[in-house]
């Protein structure tokens, strides 16, 4: 009898659709809360460096003289503490994960596009000269 | 006497999904002694307390362990929250309380998967998986991560739950019902995995009590060790009956976890049905200061949290004591006298979590 109970639902497995989907030709399934990825809009970031220190990862390096700010994708662990913490809002998470990647490392590093960014001379003569 | 071997089982083991070394002393082919030596998957996460600002610190408490991370999160804001004298908001309570047992049903779902893989059952593991799923999408929506969820923080939890999706998760518990009792209707009546299972690893209940099991392996055995029935969280305000069995075996601690998937699907339910209105989180002002030792019932088993703060930002000393590591000795116990095409299932049915063990 035993037997039977499984097999009435081997059947049913059997006849339905794949539980499992072709990642990546299939997008994956996400909700509106799914942590992704981190991205950051370098018009309103102000290099506080908040984020950097409380990355619970040491993900993240801010570099004020080189105006960039920089994140490892393989040391992230999406954990959406920065976004929290970060005083401009110009974090946010996106839904959709970072690509795969064969490289060995994987950071991006984004320049500053904000021109007044406070404790800092304005961005575009320093460009200019350099 | 009869020639003694000793044949070394683990690290690497085809049913263990984690790394646990047990030399196993054999005469014949019945276990006589059992040295097990834990230890590979150390990370020194207590240690990183002293680097990370006690607010940040729930990230790397909630990385111990991958299946159930929601419930340390839970227990460190709790030793935190009792250190700085926060009152944690009702609804946060409750919604804590819906997050715990969600794990749990996630949690009982796949180590039943893979007491089934361990058998060589191939179908119901995968059975199993697929109902998991479920609870992991819905765990992905509401609390915003499949395993990892970041929800609990220091004050109160960081996302709510909308009237309209609490309904949608309530009438989905109708579904995961049907779906559980099936799967483990399969488990429970088959006569291949009842042969594999009654009468195995017994651990009366005078031993489970003296050598400390806890959770399902003690509850296996009829020792009422149910930390929920303390009324941490919101389970004060939630009225139910653990679930006890009483022959000891590794078909016993089984069926205490299949029964405790419908005993979820039942707290999940009053909670939604009583969860009140109101913020989410409390501001949390100061610093910790003092000591406090958090004891929370997560799947496996009761977890011991012990924190201790000085006023500063960092925490002095952050310590995990684990249901596995709580168990080890019971399943030492348990294998003797039984033969070596047995442990696998011994094993498999304290269900081991190492890396939470090991932190
Ligand atoms: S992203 Fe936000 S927190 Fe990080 S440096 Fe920019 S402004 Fe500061
Ligand atoms: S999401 Fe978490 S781990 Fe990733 S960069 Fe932000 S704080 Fe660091």
């Amino acid at each position: 009898m035993s037997l039977f109970r499984m097999a009435k639902t081997a059947l049913k497995n059997l006849a339905s659709k794949p539980a499992t989907q072709m990642y990546p030709a299939k997008p994956a399934r996400k909700f509106k809360s799914t942590r992704g990825r981190v991205e950051n809009d370098m018009d309103k970031c102000i290099l506080c460096g908040l984020c950097q220190r409380k990355c619970p990862c040491v993900a993240i390096r801010v570099d004020r003289d080189e105006r960039t700010w920089e994140i490892d994708r393989f040391r992230c662990v999406t954990c959406g503490c920065c976004v929290e913490v970060c005083p401009v809002k110009s974090l946010r998470m996106e839904n959709d994960y970072t690509k795969s990647t064969t490289e060995p490392k994987m950071k991006d590093s984004y320049k500053s596009t904000n021109p007044n960014i406070p404790g800092l001379k304005p961005a575009p003569q320093k460009k200019a000269k350099a | 006497m009869q020639k003694r071997i000793v044949i070394p089982f683990g690290p690497q083991h085809p049913v263990l999904p984690e790394p646990i070394h047990l030399d196993l002393v054999l005469e014949d082919e019945r276990v006589v002694d059992a040295i097990p030596s834990i230890g590979y998957l150390h990370r020194g996460l207590e240690k990183l307390v002293d680097k990370r600002e006690f607010p940040e610190y729930v990230y790397v408490i909630e990385r111990t362990c991958g299946i159930c991370s929601f419930i340390h999160g839970l227990s460190y804001c709790q030793a935190v929250e009792e250190m700085m004298k926060i009152e944690v908001p009702e609804r946060a309570l409750f919604l804590r309380t819906i997050g715990s047992e969600y794990s749990r049903l996630h949690s009982h779902l796949l180590t039943l998967g893979c007491l089934a893989d361990g058998m060589g059952f191939e179908n119901l593991f995968m059975g199993f998986w697929r109902v998991r799923e479920r609870v992991l999408n819905r765990m992905e929506e509401s609390l915003g991560g499949r395993v990892i969820q970041g929800t609990c923080k220091v004050g109160g939890v960081r996302k709510d739950m909308d009237g309209e999706m609490l309904e949608r998760m309530k009438a989905e518990l109708d579904v995961l019902d049907k779906e559980m009792k099936e799967m483990t209707g399969v488990l429970l009546r088959d006569d291949a995995v009842k042969y594999r299972m009654k009468g195995i690893g017994v651990l009366p209940k005078k031993d489970a009590f003296e050598l400390g099991a806890v959770g399902p392996t003690g509850r296996g055995s009829g020792v009422r060790i149910d930390l929920r029935e303390r009324g941490y969280a919101a389970y004060g305000k939630i009225g139910f009956e653990p679930v006890l069995e009483t022959a000891g075996d590794c078909y016993a601690r089984t069926a205490v976890r299949c029964r405790e998937l419908l005993l979820s699907t039942r707290i999940i339910r009053q909670c939604i049905g009583k969860i009140p209105d109101g913020p989410i989180e409390t501001k949390v002002t100061g610093n910790p200061n003092g000591e406090y030792a958090s004891r929370v019932e997560q799947p496996r088993g009761e977890a011991v949290h012990y924190a201790k703060g000085d006023g500063g930002r960092y925490l002095k000393r952050f310590r995990i004591r684990t249901p596995t590591f709580a168990n080890i000795p019971s399943l030492v116990h348990m294998l003797k006298g039984y033969e070596l095409a047995d442990v696998p299932v011994i094993i498999m049915s304290i269900d081991p979590c190492i890396s939470c063990t090991e932190r």
